[in-house]
C-alpha cells in the first residue's frame, strides 16, 4: 500500500537518515521525497509503499513514533487515500 | 500527484481545526426478530446485533489508524422497536431497553437508537407501549436513545402524540432528576423524521432499509470557520463559495471513511450526512462560524440568513462529494453542546423563540435545550406543536431535545458530562397553552403534502 509520511519538527543533522534506517530495516521503498524548511520548521514528506513490509503498518506506525519521540519529532504516517480524498477530483 | 502544501492543509485540518468523523453509525433491521414471546423476541435481537456490530467498533477504529482520521463515535441505529417488539404480547418495553443497552454494551459502541416510534398519523399497537415505557427505559439505561415522530408533511400533526410526548419528557425529567434529568437529553421529538439518520439521539432503522446499513456522519465547523477567517469583509458571494469548498473536502473524507467502513464491514453504504455538528470544545462550534461571517454573538440580527445561507451552501459543497447523500444533511444548532451557543445564552444574545426562527433554516430543531424544571408539560407540548408545524410545513425535519432541568431555574449550569455538554437553563414563557394542548386530534396535512 501506498502511504504518505510526514515528518515535522525542529531542524536538525540527520533526520532523513533516521527515518530513512527506519524504512530501509522494514523493507519499505520511497517513491517521492519533497522536504522544505517552513518557517523555522523542517517539514517532510514522503511516498513510500509498504506493501514489501514484513511486519503490520500498525508495527510500522509505532516505530516511527518511537522514532519521533526519540528525536523530538512529529513523525506520522498514514494511507495516502485521504490525502487524495481530500485534495483531488 | 500529492503536494507538501496539500498534506500539511489536511493534516492541519485535523490537528488544529479539530476535523473528524463524528460517527459510523450501522443500521440493524430487528424486523426478522420479532416473536409473540417477548424473552425470545428479545433474545434473537440481542443476537442479530451483537452479531451484526461484532467488528464495527474495531473496524473503524482500524480505518482511524490507518488514515489518520479521527473517528469519534461508533454507534448503532436498529428498527423502531414499537414496531419491531409489537409482536410480543408485552405491555411494557423497558426489557426491550435494556436488551439494547446490554446489546451496546457488549459491541463497545457508545449509543444505540431505536428505541422509537413513528406515530404521526395514529398509534399502532406498540406505539403507545413503547412511549409509555420511555420514561423507565431512559432512566434503566445508559446508552439507548430514544425518539418519536409525531408529525409529517404528508398526514399533519397528530396532537395526541404531541400532548403524549410534553408529558413523556416531563415524567423522564423526572425519574432521572438524581442525574440532573439526563434522561431527557436521550430523548427527540420529530417532525417528518428521517430513515437513515446516523446521528444520535434521533437515529433509527427505517423500515425501507437494507437489512443492515453503514451510515456516516462528518462533521468539521473547525474547518469551515477557519476557511471564512481568510474572507473577512468579502462579500456573501465569496463566503458561500469557501464555505462550499471547505464542505466538499469535510465530505470527501465521511465518503473515504464510509465505503472503508462499508468494504471492511462487508456491508452496503447508505449514506453520507453531510451534517455540520459541534462539539463543547473550542474552536468546533456552529455559533462562531455564524459569529465569524459578521454578528457580535449569535443571535443578533441577521443570525437567521447567515444560517440559512451557511446550511445550503454546506449541501451544495457536500453534495458533489458523495454518492449518496442523506440523514439530516445541515448544520446543527443543539445549546450545550456548542461552546458559541453556550455563551450566546449566557450573554443573553439568543432566546428559544430566536432558535425556533434558525430552525426554519437548517437541520434540525430545538435541541438540547435546558429549561426549568417545573416548566409544565403543556408548555412543552405547545413548543413542540410550533416546532413540528415548522417541519411539516416547510417540509424538512424538525426536532425537539428539551431537558425540563428538575431543581434548576433559569440562571442555573447543568453539565450533562462528555460531548453532551453544559446546558444554561433557558427561560421559555410563562403564557399557558394548556386549552391548546388538550384538543388533541391531529392537525390536517398541508395542501402542498398532495404532490401526486
Amino acid at each position: 500500500m501506498k502511504a504518505v509520511l510526514t515528518v515535522i519538527g525542529q531542524d536538525k543533522i540527520g533526520i532523513i537518515y533516521n527515518v530513512t534506517s527506519v524504512l530501509a530495516e522494514y523493507d519499505i521503498n520511497i517513491l517521492d521525497i519533497n522536504q522544505t524548511i517552513m518557517q523555522d520548521i523542517f517539514t517532510m514528506i514522503m511516498i513510500v509503499d509498504t506493501s514489501k513490509a514484513p511486519v503490520s503498518f500498525e508495527e510500522i506506525q509505532k516505530k516511527l513514533s518511537e522514532k519521533g519521540e526519540e528525536l523530538d519529532l512529529s513523525i506520522r504516517i498514514q494511507h495516502e487515500g485521504i490525502f487524495n480524498a481530500m485534495s483531488e477530483l | 500527484m500529492i503536494n507538501l502544501d496539500n498534506v500539511m492543509k489536511t493534516l492541519h485540518m485535523f490537528d488544529k481545526q479539530k476535523l473528524d468523523v463524528r460517527t459510523i453509525t450501522m443500521g440493524i433491521s430487528l424486523l426478522d426478530c420479532a416473536h409473540s414471546n417477548g424473552e425470545i423476541a428479545r433474545q434473537r435481537m440481542y443476537d442479530k446485533i451483537t452479531k451484526k456490530a461484532a467488528n464495527l467498533v474495531s473496524t473503524g477504529e482500524a480505518i482511524e489508524r490507518e488514515y489518520g482520521i479521527p473517528i469519534i463515535h461508533k454507534r448503532i441505529s436498529v428498527t423502531p422497536m414499537a414496531i419491531a417488539a409489537a409482536a410480543s404480547t408485552d405491555d411494557d418495553y423497558v426489557k426491550f431497553a435494556e436488551m439494547m443497552d446490554r446489546a451496546a454494551l457488549n459491541t463497545g459502541v457508545n449509543f444505540i437508537g431505536g428505541f422509537s416510534a413513528l406515530v404521526h398519523k395514529g398509534f399502532a399497537k406498540g406505539d403507545e407501549i413503547l412511549i409509555r415505557s420511555i420514561p423507565e427505559a431512559l432512566k434503566a439505561t445508559e446508552r439507548v436513545c430514544a425518539s418519536v415522530n409525531v408529525g409529517s408533511t404528508r398526514s399533519g400533526i397528530n396532537m395526541d402524540a404531541v400532548k403524549l410526548m410534553g408529558e413523556t419528557i416531563v415524567k423522564t425529567a423526572q425519574l432521572t432528576a438524581d442525574q440532573d434529568s439526563i434522561g431527557c437529553a436521550k430523548l427527540v421529538v420529530f417532525a417528518n423524521a428521517v430513515e437513515d439518520n446516523p446521528f444520535m439521539a434521533g437515529a433509527f432503522h427505517g423500515v425501507g432499509e437494507p437489512d443492515t446499513v453503514i451510515n456516516v456522519g462528518v462533521s468539521g465547523p473547525g474547518v469551515v470557520k477557519v476557511a471564512l477567517e481568510s474572507c473577512k469583509g468579502k462579500p456573501f458571494d465569496v463566503v458561500a463559495e469557501t464555505i462550499k469548498k471547505a464542505a466538499f473536502k469535510v465530505t470527501r473524507m465521511g465518503m473515504l471513511v464510509a465505503s472503508e467502513a462499508s468494504r471492511r464491514l462487508n456491508m452496503p453504504f447508505g449514506i453520507v450526512d453531510l451534517s455540520l455538528a459541534p462539539t463543547p470544545a473550542v474552536g468546533d462550534s456552529i455559533a462562531r462560524v455564524l459569529e465569524e461571517i459578521g454578528l457580535e454573538s449569535c443571535g443578533a440580527p441577521g443570525t437567521t440568513a447567515a444560517l440559512a445561507m451557511l446550511n445550503d451552501a454546506v449541501k451544495k459543497g457536500g453534495v458533489m462529494a458523495s454518492s449518496h447523500v442523506g440523514g439530516l444533511s445541515g448544520a446543527f444548532i443543539p445549546v450545550s453542546e456548542d461552546e458559541g451557543m453556550i455563551a450566546a445564552v449566557r450573554n443573553g444574545s439568543i432566546s428559544i423563540e430566536k432558535l425556533e426562527a434558525m430552525t426554519c433554516v437548517c437541520s434540525v430543531g430545538l435541541d438540547m435545550i435546558a429549561v426549568p424544571g417545573d416548566t409544565s408539560a403543556a408548555t412543552i407540548s405547545g413548543i413542540i406543536a410550533d416546532e413540528s408545524a415548522i417541519g411539516v410545513i416547510n417540509n424538512k425535519t424538525t426536532a425537539v431535545r428539551i431537558i425540563p432541568v428538575i431543581g434548576k431555574n433559569i440562571g442555573d449550569a447543568v453539565e450533562l458530562g462528555g460531548l453532551l455538554g453544559t446546558a444554561p437553563v433557558m427561560p421559555v414563557s410563562k403564557f399557558k397553552c394548556e386549552d391548546f394542548v388538550a384538543r388533541g386530534g391531529r392537525i390536517p396535512a398541508p395542501i402542498h403534502s398532495m404532490k401526486n
